[in-house]
């Protein structure tokens, strides 16, 4: 994985000091809180029900074992023994003061890790694909390219002060696992007829208030012009975008309002203008990330066969493990998501566990999934038992990757200052509902997604059922939502109709499986049922 | 009634206007109405409280109780972690915020 040069640590370092004393101007009034908010922010400190909230950023969801660590080390000594994966790879903590919110990220630049660019109106972190560089269908490891545009985007002073936040996620093979198309960019690296790679750009997709899909605004940009292309699309967008609204000021309005074949081609102009200027980076610099990147030593000849005479082991390996690019090995997911647990917690005994564990078995290294689980990338699979068992006795055992049970929930109204509605505690009895029917086997791949106010960030519109929590009247109260997809057969979900409380939202989900059940043919999911019979017969059942 | 609540400049906490200081514990919050603004504006100027507000609330066998679900929660602490909240040993008190 990569390694910071001088340059990187000498910024993150810097960035620390800075940080240390406009906290302490702060603590000794020398600042208002209207003047530190946004500073506070640039440095991923938020101020949620409880405290301050710090999201760490974890590029492209990537981790070695000693991160991790730290990661389980600061919830020991700052925060409550536990921390938060989100839906964008990174993790929060959710108990943190502001007298240590320095430490804590000199703590995170000692391992080349920081807070920066989680918050505010700027490039976000990159997100990718959680198998890259594993994954048995990529062309390529889409994580040099999203390691560039990281350090493009690191404090580009063009950028730092867009209309709204804005997201970019890259991948590198037709399944979607990052939920590409519903990001500001996405990017797909993508391999033309003459077999040269190059990147396709979908532009304005997004959740939230608005759900959009992106369009795609050019199929085939050169490698050696990435840089420059979505340097001109971040120009027209800074240029045009609305910053009088802040409910119109993602660039999904834009190309919405402005007309895909418009934006496009003044991204065009922009970008032969551009390439006037010069600004991408020596193509050595990609080749120099690149190193950063190859495949660990695999073992040659790593056995295929697995020992699955322990049934439940059996039942993990085919609902938890990804075919890997290499013969005898497989990709491990860990299961956040234990029945009736908080989707994405993880206690500091368990982070510690699977950074071991990526030590041991995985060459070092752990990904984040959005979806709110941990990968081990490189598993042989002659290791699996062993790694299972480890798994298993510390409750991070559960077979339920894709399944009704690996609910994506955002943290709602028991922490976020923005939520409307619990998001946890509806995830909490679905997915102790079906565990106790015994139905989530049978269900096959259902992807469930909760989110606690119109923010979305439990990716609820793109949920094969997506839940909705809205404050009315006080009350909470919950939307449901049925067809969406995050994957590359893309689609935002649809609102059933009337909403429901608590105890109805549980009874709800129940209804519309059933319906599936009894309307599925062979081979098909929850979504293709859906697709296939439409939104009727499940509000038949729900409403009568 | 009316309650004044923000949180510590320092830690993050939650914290209530009790009259003449402020207390993790809303059972302890007075009554501010009519004077919210003033006392917000000088709490926040001496720094003992971050960004102050004013919320609605009722007495509720005797103690105030937030209206809002959410100040309800903030007041707890996370209906999802009873461990963490302020009355850790109190199995009925997500009745409370619910």
């Amino acid at each position: 994985m990569y390694k910071y040069d001088q340059y990187d640590q000498a910024m993150v370092d810097a960035r620390v000091e800075e940080f240390r004393d406009q906290a302490r101007r702060r603590l000794e009034g020398k600042l208002t809180e209207d003047q530190f908010k946004p500073l506070r922010l640039m440095n991923g400190l938020y101020l949620q029900l409880h405290a301050y909230m710090l999201r760490v950023a974890i590029p492209y969801g990537t981790l070695n074992s000693l991160q991790m660590h730290v990661l389980a080390d600061i919830a020991d000594k700052y925060d409550r023994g536990y921390g938060h994966f989100t839906t964008r790879q990174n993790i929060q903590y959710n108990w943190i003061k502001l007298e240590d919110a320095a430490d804590i990220l000199a703590d995170l630049a000692k391992v080349e890790m920081h807070a920066i660019q989680t918050s505010g109106n700027c490039i976000r972190n990159i997100s990718s694909d959680h198998f890259a560089g594993a994954a048995a269908d990529e062309i390529v490891d889409p994580r040099p390219y999203a390691e560039l545009l990281r350090q493009w985007s690191s404090f580009h002073p063009e950028f730092s002060y867009l209309p709204r936040k804005f997201k970019i996620a890259v991948i590198a093979s037709d399944t979607d696992r990052a939920a590409m198309r519903l990001h500001d960019i996405g990017i797909q690296i993508v391999k033309n007829d003459a077999g040269e790679l190059g990147a396709a750009f979908y532009v304005g997709g997004g959740m939230g208030r608005t759900p959009m899909v992106a369009p795609c605004i050019n199929g085939f940009v050169p490698l050696d012009r990435l840089v420059t292309y979505a340097e001109a699309c971040l120009r027209v967008y800074n240029r045009h975008g609305r910053r009088d609204n802040k409910y119109k000021a993602r660039i999904k309005i834009l190309v919405h309002e402005m007309g895909a074949e418009e934006y496009t081609r003044q991204v065009e102009a922009e970008y032969a203008h551009l390439l006037e200027e010069g600004v991408e980076p020596p193509f050595a610099e990609l080749e120099r990330i690149r190193t950063y990147f190859e495949d660990p030593l695999f073992e040659a000849g790593a056995p295929e066969e697995v020992d699955r005479s322990d049934p439940d082991f059996a039942v993990w390996v085919d609902r938890n493990t990804v075919a890997h690019k290499e013969a005898g090995y497989v990709s491990a997911v860990i299961s956040l998501k234990p029945v009736g647990g908080i989707p994405g917690d993880a206690t500091a005994e368990q982070m510690r566990l699977m950074a071991d564990l990526a030590k041991d078995y995985s060459f070092d290294e752990l990904r984040v999934m959005h979806t709110q689980n941990i990968v081990l990338p490189h598993v042989r699979k002659a290791d699996l038992h062993a790694l299972w068992t480890a798994l298993d006795e510390a409750g991070l055992g559960s077979p339920n990757l894709d399944t009704v049970e690996d609910i994506i929930a955002c943290p709602g109204l028991d922490y976020c200052s923005l939520a409307n509605a619990r998001s946890i505690p509806i995830a909490q009895r679905i997915s102790e509902r079906f565990a106790a029917n015994g139905k989530t086997g049978t269900l096959g791949e259902l992807k469930l997604k909760i989110s606690g106010c119109i923010n979305a960030c439990g990716h609820h519109h793109a949920g094969h059922i997506g839940i909705l929590g809205v404050d009315r009247k006080g009350v909470e109260n919950y939307q449901l939502l049925l067809g969406g997809s995050e994957a590359e057969d893309v689609s935002l979900a649809k609102i059933t109709g009337p909403g429901f409380d608590e105890n109805g939202i549980v009874d709800a989900v129940e209804t519309v499986t059933n319906v599936y059940e009894s309307e599925r043919q062979d081979g098909e999911r929850f979504l293709d049922t859906y697709r296939r019979i439409g939104m009727n017969p499940f509000k038949e059942a729900l409403y009568g | 009634m009316r309650l004044l609540t923000g949180n510590d400049l320092k830690t993050g906490a939650v914290t209530w206007w009790t009259g003449s200081d402020w207390s993790i514990h809303v059972e302890d919050a007075a009554d501010v109405t009519g004077n919210e603004d003033e006392i917000a504006r000088r709490e926040e100027a001496s720094r003992r409280v971050n960004s102050p507000y004013a919320v609605d609330a009722e007495l509720h066998e005797g103690s105030p109780r937030p209206a809002h679900i959410k100040e309800r929660v903030r007041a707890l602490g996370p209906t999802v972690r009873p461990d963490l909240t302020l009355k850790p040993a109190d199995p009925e008190i997500g009745n409370w915020v619910i």
